[in-house]
């Protein structure tokens, strides 16, 4: 069986992600494998790794509750890339009562850390094995606050933590999927695969 | 780490924060309390406006940018992205607005338009903006001037749908139409179209907008609202059609679901039940020609 991925297609920027994984995994090589958006707890099966995109995280809660989906995503057995919004919702604490955290990682995050769209930039980041710099894109992002005992910090700014992996999981205040490089989405694949 | 050469207000940038926009709802707010009814209900940003186009249109005179005012008691009422317009070509009140912390500028053709001849050169600022279309040349023309995201024009202020299921229909009909042409044919058309020739050519390739295309100007129901997205729509803003309505709250919530649901019919019906009295809305045919918002700004 080949690599079977999805994005969370509930709102936000589901086909840029979906383009991500699928450049990325042309880039590794890979022959057999499936992107497909999920809406649905079924869609979920199967699946070895799902990216929750950018998006409104509050909107996005409400619509994992709705549709059922809180219980099948916060045991989901597979690895998840979560961005900027996504990184809002695997958390385990959220500064606002609106979003329903499904504590997959343990650390605290902030919404809209850097402030409004005016403050949205972009920059050259290092991102712990990476081993280059990487033009990292933050829209209305979040940060990382506090992470918790095998929180692996992949980069951190003066603003806070910006990227973390605990086990399969990695999550993104930015957005790799936005950008041409596909050196995050190969990174978190790799690890997916292989573990390392 | 220190962060050296951060960059702001990219066109990449912008695009992005269109595209954080996509599948969501865009609710036209008056005030903090409305708002926090959009922000609840799931919205992914508000408009914030003195006045929504239906009472625009009742009101008549010259229609402006709302009052500071309005859209910093918006601001701090809610935390996800607030919008707010500009008469078509103001560039000072659209200052003003990137000034004030807005999130996203829509130089809408629903404001009494302060230059007909010239566009707002959206290039020049750094928040991202969206504006109106009724056709592929017009949001192109709007993407070369530097737009972020394009909306359907269709009629604002009159809860009736047919405008916009027009433009939307203009847009992807003439996309789709120009599929296997050969470049110099796409070329000859974006002379007719009035429309850059190299970002036809994008389009075409792409097979559909550069940018994130929503739909605008009379959505009134839920099945307004999967109407559009089935039509190709990347999201929707509905303006008079929440709070115009017998129960807003529930309206709002409604027509969320039905976007996420749009090629779900038994969703659309389940949310669509007993949402009361939808706003009572125009045929557009009565308008006379001064009234159609639609014509400004092409």
């Amino acid at each position: 069986m080949g690599v079977r991925l999805g994005v969370l297609a509930l709102q936000g920027d589901v086909s840029e992600h979906i383009l991500g994984f699928e450049r990325a995994l042309r880039v590794m090589g890979e022959a057999d494998w499936a992107v497909i958006p999920v809406r649905k707890p079924g869609d979920l099966e199967g699946l070895h790794g799902l990216a929750i995109p950018g998006g409104e995280s509050t909107t996005i809660s409400r619509l994992i509750g709705k549709n059922g989906l809180f219980e099948p995503l916060a045991g989901f057995e597979g690895g998840i890339f979560a961005t900027c919004a996504g990184m809002v919702l695997v958390a385990d604490r959220v500064d606002d009562p609106r979003v329903k955290p499904l504590g997959l990682i343990d650390m605290a995050v902030q919404r809209n850390a850097f402030g409004r769209q005016r403050e949205s930039f972009e920059a050259d980041i290092s991102v712990r094995g990476l081993g280059r710099p990487y033009r990292a894109y933050f829209i209305r992002a979040p940060v990382a606050t506090e992470t918790g005992r095998g929180v692996e910090v992949l980069a951190k700014i003066d603003a806070g933590v910006v990227a973390v992996r605990k086990g399969k999981h990695m999550a993104l205040s930015f957005h790799p999927e936005l950008g041409n490089d596909p050196g995050i989405h190969v990174m978190f694949l790799e690890h997916l695969f292989t573990g390392k | 780490m220190k962060l050296e050469e951060l960059r702001f207000g990219t066109e990449l940038l912008k695009r992005g924060f269109a595209s954080m926009q996509k599948g969501g709802v865009i609710m036209d707010v008056v005030n903090a309390e409305q708002a926090r009814i959009a922000e609840d209900a799931g919205a992914v940003a508000v408009m914030a406006l003195e006045r929504v186009p239906a009472d625009i249109r009742k009101a008549g005179g010259v229609a402006r940018m709302a009052d500071p005012a309005i859209i910093l008691e918006i601001m701090d009422a809610v935390s996800i992205p607030v919008m707010a317009k500009v008469r078509i070509g103001h560039f000072v009140e659209a200052q003003i607005l990137e000034s004030l912390g807005v999130d996203m500028i829509d130089e809408s053709e629903v404001l009494t338009p302060a230059d007909e001849e010239y566009h707002i050169d959206k290039k020049a600022f750094s928040v991202p903006f969206v504006c109106g279309a009724r056709d592929l040349g017009e949001a192109l023309r709007r993407i070369h001037e530097g737009a972020a995201m394009i909306r359907t024009k269709g009629e604002a202020g009159t809860g009736n749908v047919v405008e916009a299921v027009r433009h939307m229909r203009n847009i992807m009909g003439e996309i789709r139409a120009l599929q296997g042409k050969t470049p110099q044919e796409i070329t000859s058309r974006a002379r007719e179209l009035e429309a850059p020739p190299d970002l036809l050519l994008e389009t075409v390739k792409m097979g559909r907008l550069p940018v994130v295309n929503f739909s605008a100007g009379g959505i009134a129901t839920p099945a307004d609202a999967a109407l559009m997205m089935q039509m190709g729509a990347d999201g929707v803003f509905v303006g008079s059609g929440i709070f115009h309505s017998g129960n807003p709250e529930k309206m709002a919530r409604a027509i969320v679901e039905a976007v996420n649901h749009y090629d779900d019919p038994k969703v659309i019906a389940e949310v669509s039940r007993g949402l009361g009295q939808p706003m009572k809305g125009i045929d557009v045919h009565t308008l006379r020609e001064d009234e159609v918002l639609q014509y400004r700004g092409c």
